[in-house]
């Protein structure tokens, strides 16, 4: 059941006066009462959502008008705090907020809450988080996905229209799949990433999480351009990505043959098979190509992103900001009980591994390896796009798991990432559309397109969807 | 050389600036010797001709006006977290 309206619909009736941004906000603050029992909201910001909403309605203007929305804890937003949902930042209220917040606001969206996700985006199931694990709004046994899960769940209990993620290997689709939602990482560079608690720099993505991609698009046109304070940040298309054409006929599209290997679920196959029959009789024409060096995506991002997340967590010392022991006796004991109490298993797992693989006399074996085994991936995506206008597969090999099941075995954790992580190794553009269900859970359908061709991908998405 | 000692584990710790207890050392080396074992799938690639790539956007040397920008923010506000503050300044403890 979905209890809002195309957000472009919503933002011009609150423009013209037929909905009051007031309600609007008042209506995301009920439902995240009634779903309390999901896990999927830290904080609310309700005082500071109460007052913007009032000043709107004084004045309403912009694309997103009243429109409220829900942003991952690892955005830095005023108002309440920002925490990561991990310990360390537990006490944290941000000085100012990320760049892709301050657009939105711009243009009249308000931020209500801020959602649960496992801490620091380390995971894939939200089962990470140090304060509580958010459950799957259709079962609530089984985990959302993650690491962006209480945001994908905040979209499908109908907290708000729309939510923020960030995809450092997967965090945003696998999350959309795992709950029926869309779910958007841009191209690298497309958003900028500043006022986000970084975990892999050369990887780390922001998009939306809606439920129809329409509301992805305006919410990415909103975002993306330049920022000065990203100087990784890249120009928006000149179309920008609002008022998409579906776009269907005619596109070749490659079936990626290491996707549908082993380990996928008879059920998610069928639903990939449907999907591939619809996209046939609207005129696409569909292949099959390989990409050897796929499968090895996942062991090169789990040497770069624990590289980059050691030296992105060095910044935690317990001196500046967030929890710090008072029981140190001195500034290097303070280091060290700050950061083993403050950080998680999981942190710590990637901060040592990070630590391990560039660490003299192994820095040439993992982490100059793994960038170069990078190489040969982009490479591969190159020559596939060469050929193929959109690359497809499955978003996971399978749908929601139990929670607990996979959480004492961090290696089966990230093997769940597996079929996500080439687009963020790669930089590409991806997304993930609801393609059906399996065993009443949904299934999502993996979309990967040419860098910056983030406009064409989601024409495509939402040919499919009206399929 | 995917197996880590006991001792490579506090190393890492070392360089992490982690305390762990004797629990977690053990737990560590166990599942941080296994995400190494996986990792070194790579070893076997061949990458021969290839170079490394360390970011993805093609950018070089983004440069912006060497000139003050002010973004509005105060010290107060960047200050506020702090543990401790003496002076506008963050104050640790004792350093040596």
């Amino acid at each position: 059941m979905n209890d809002w309206a195309a957000i472009s619909e919503i933002a011009e009736k609150v423009r013209s006066g037929e909905l009051k941004a007031i309600d609007l906000v008042k209506k995301s603050l009920s439902k995240i009462e009634e779903t309390k029992d999901y896990n999927a909201i830290i904080s609310t910001v309700e005082e500071r959502a109460l007052s913007r909403a009032a000043e709107i309605d004084k004045d309403p203007k912009g694309k997103l008008a009243g429109v409220p929305f829900i942003a991952k804890d690892n955005f830095l937003t005023l108002g309440g705090k920002t925490t990561a949902a991990s310990n360390i930042l537990k006490p944290f209220e941000a000085p100012y907020q990320a760049t892709a917040i301050e657009k939105l606001e711009a243009e009249g969206a308000i931020c209500v809450a801020k959602a649960n996700l496992d801490a620091f985006a380390h995971g894939s199931s939200t089962e990470n988080s140090d304060f509580f694990t958010t459950k799957n709004p259709h079962d609530q046994t089984r985990v959302p996905g993650g690491s962006s899960g209480g945001s994908a769940a905040s979209v499908i209990l109908d907290i708000a229209p729309f939510a923020l993620g960030t995809d450092t290997g997967g965090s945003i689709r696998l999350p959309a799949a795992f709950c029926g939602a869309v779910g958007y990482k841009p191209t690298y560079g497309l958003v900028s990433r500043s006022g986000v608690v970084a975990m892999a720099s050369s990887t780390d993505v922001i998009g939306p999480l809606t439920r129809i991609v329409e509301d992805t698009a305006l919410v990415l046109d909103v975002m993306s351009g330049k920022d000065e304070l990203d100087s990784t940040t890249i120009d928006k298309d000149k179309d920008g990505y609002s008022n998409l054409q579906s776009e269907l006929s005619g596109k070749k599209i490659g079936i990626v043959k290491e996707y549908f290997e082993e380990g996928l679920e008879p059920g998610v196959k069928k639903a990939m098979d449907d999907a591939m029959e619809k996209l046939r009789k609207a005129g696409a024409t569909l292949e099959e190509i390989s990409m050897p060096s796929l499968p090895l995506a996942l062991a090169v991002y789990y040497i770069i992103c624990p590289a980059e997340v050691s030296s992105n967590l060095a910044r935690y010392d317990g001196q500046r900001y967030g929890f710090s022991d008072e029981s140190a006796q001195d500034l290097n004991e303070s280091y060290f009980l700050s950061r083993s109490k403050g950080f998680g298993a999981e942190a710590k797992r990637r901060i040592m591994i990070g630590a391990h693989v560039l660490s003299s006399g192994f820095y040439d074996a993992y982490y100059k390896k793994a960038q170069t085994v990078r190489t040969k991936i982009i490479n591969e995506f190159e020559e596939a796009f060469a050929k193929y206008d959109l690359l497809l597969g499955p978003t996971c090999p399978g749908v929601a798991f139990k929670i607990g099941e996979k959480a004492n075995d961090p290696l089966q954790m990230y093997l769940t990432d597996i079929m996500t992580v080439a687009a963020n190794i790669s930089g590409n553009p991806a997304i993930s559309v609801p393609a059906g269900m399996s065993e009443n859970l949904p299934v999502g359908l993996q979309l990967i397109a040419p860098h910056r061709a983030d406009r064409e991908l989601l024409n495509a998405a939402k040919g499919f969807e009206e399929l | 050389m995917s197996k880590l000692s006991r001792d490579d584990v506090l190393k890492l710790a070392l360089l992490s600036r982690l305390k762990l207890t004797d629990d977690e050392i053990e737990r560590f080396r166990v599942e941080l010797s296994s995400i190494l074992e996986y990792v070194e799938k790579l070893n076997s690639v061949d990458v021969s001709g290839l170079e490394p790539t360390y970011q993805v956007t093609g950018l070089k040397n983004v440069m912006r006006k060497d000139e003050p920008v002010d973004y509005g923010y105060e010290t107060e506000g960047l200050l506020k977290n702090a543990p401790a503050v003496k002076d506008n300044q963050f104050k640790v403890k004792r350093v040596l």
